[in-house]
């Protein structure tokens, strides 16, 4: 078991999502950032579906029950076990009794904490991440145990580390496709949409994130249709919302850019005021 | 029809932008054979009011060659025409505790709160497919009397069970959640739970009927739905 003894501003449970249930309206979910959570399962060699623990902007403080080793990785947010600093995208041994707690963040958003063999918490729809009405808890809470595997080796036989690859954090182009409605867009409207800065809103979290600023928009909107994680959606009133992992099924905005899987991980690295720019994938 | 690629991995299906319930069987007898020929790991599948999304799961062999698949797909003969669709009877308590907005609609409209009841129950709806939340139902056949814009600043904790109006719709909230719709009633049963192996009982092509039913039925089927011992009526249909 892992005991939650803070559980940092929001952290969730996350695989890589409730595929197969759209149809019901259940969305996706899933870790925001895949491309770092696979690094933590790949590192302690893991399977990719393996559960891990997401965490936005703080850490969460967790004691350990019984022993196992784990990974972080994504955002650095200066973790410690039993208060000695330890590094991102290395597999650190832990005891029974040890405490892992996070300091600042100094990169990135979103980190993830993979224990050996994945967290075991309940599973509903082949997924155990975590999402109001389909799983028990919608977030971690404070003295939540978490069911973990016990893996008693504490021979570092692992030395899998990765150098943390700053132009994933620090990269401000986001590849994107055409959405569905981009060819409505004016010509002048679509250059602008592929060439502006925009910042990011206060408005961002696993469902969305809404853009600062407004873009002269002229499009109805559609008859209510699909979307995915990663669409990008314009309103009436001319604002850009990128859908995130925790989206819903369907929505009644023109689409007008598709993020790519990297874009939504490297998105999902980033937060209010920072600045982003879309690039067309030819 | 359109075929659009949709990102990477996903081709969407489009038909003409209205809402008609012969796109709708279109729309599902293709949605049928894809799932006949496709494997269920490979692909997943869904649609709205006149689309369908198609998503693969393995590496497709790219949009033209999946399209020419999918367009050669379509133009098959119809042999898995679905046919057979249930009419659910759902219960609803129009109790002045419930339907926050029904007096200001009645009030606008200039018809009484028993017409606006017997308008909106009359009717049997279609359910065009699932979204917004899980087991929402989108559902067409809305009296044109009953037109209500949705409103300006949406409410932040609508109650699960809320059947409300929104432009020219109608619904049912399953769980509590934010909304803008105009509430006027509120029905005693689950739309959506998780615990069973098919979470919603309707699905899309289906239709439903609203019965009206006193607060005191209300509470004795909720009572019921709790103690998972309530048998939602429903009679078979041949479309």
């Amino acid at each position: 078991m892992v005991k939650v003894i803070q559980s940092g501003f929001y952290s969730t449970i996350q695989d890589l999502g409730r595929f197969g249930y759209q149809h019901y309206g259940v969305p996706v979910s899933g870790v925001m950032d895949a491309y770092s959570a696979t690094m933590a399962n790949g590192l302690l060699n893991n399977n990719k579906n393996d559960a891990v623990i997401e965490m936005t902007m703080t850490g969460a403080t967790l004691m350990f029950q019984c022993a196992t080793h784990i990974c972080i990785s994504g955002a650095d947010m200066s973790p410690k076990l039993n208060n000695q600093r330890i590094k991102n995208n290395f597999v650190v041994v832990v005891k029974a009794g040890d405490i892992l707690s996070f300091g600042s963040l100094t990169v990135g958003f979103r980190a993830y904490l993979a224990v050996s063999g994945g967290f075991q918490t309940e599973k509903v729809m082949h997924s155990r991440s975590m999402f109001s009405n389909i799983t028990q808890g919608q977030k971690l809470l404070k003295n939540d145990m978490l069911p973990i595997l016990e893996f008693a080796n504490d021979k570092t036989t692992s030395t899998s580390s990765i150098k943390q690859n700053h132009t994933f954090f620090k990269d401000i182009i986001l590849p994107v496709y055409k959405g569905p409605e981009f060819e409505q867009l004016t010509n002048e409207q679509q250059i602008r949409l592929c060439s502006m800065e925009f910042c990011i809103s206060k408005q961002n979290n696993r469902m969305a994130y809404q853009l600062e600023g407004l873009f002269v928009n002229h499009l109805e909107p559609i008859i209510t249709s699909l979307v995915l994680p990663g669409t990008v959606q314009l309103t009436p009133s001319g604002q850009l919302i990128v859908l995130m992992r925790d989206c819903q099924t369907t929505g009644g905005y023109p689409r007008v850019l598709q993020l790519s899987v990297a874009s939504i991980n490297m998105l999902s690295q980033k937060f209010t005021n920072q600045r982003i720019r879309f690039k067309l994938i030819e | 029809m359109k075929y659009k690629s949709f990102g990477a991995h996903s081709i969407l299906v489009e038909w003409p932008s209205k809402i008609d319930e012969v796109i709708l069987k279109d729309i599902l007898n293709f949605k049928e054979k894809i799932l006949q020929k496709f494997h269920k790991q490979n692909i997943q599948i869904n649609h709205a009011y006149n689309s369908l999304l198609i998503s693969y799961n393995k590496s497709n062999k790219g949009f033209n060659h999946e399209t020419t698949l999918l367009q050669d797909l379509y133009a098959s003969k119809d042999t898995h025409q679905k046919s057979i669709f249930k009419l659910w009877k759902i219960p609803v308590c129009y109790d002045n505790s419930f339907a926050l907005d029904l007096e200001l609609i009645s009030l606008e409209k200039g018809l009484s709160k028993s017409k606006i009841i017997q308008l909106h129950s009359e009717p049997i709806y279609t359910v065009f497919f699932i979204g917004f939340l899980p087991g929402f139902l989108y559902l067409g056949g809305l009296n044109d009397q009953l037109y209500t814009p949705r409103k300006a600043t949406p409410r932040l904790d609508i109650v699960k069970g809320a059947v409300a109006i929104g432009g020219h719709q109608t619904g049912i909230y399953p769980n509590e959640s934010p909304g803008g719709w105009n509430i006027i009633g509120n029905s005693p049963i689950n739309f959506f739970d998780v615990n069973k192996p098919i979470p919603c009982f309707a699905s899309a092509g289906d239709k439903i009927k609203f019965i009206p039913v006193s607060i005191d039925e209300y509470h004795s089927i909720k009572k019921l739905v709790e103690l998972d011992a309530y048998e939602l009526e429903s009679e078979v249909m041949h479309g």
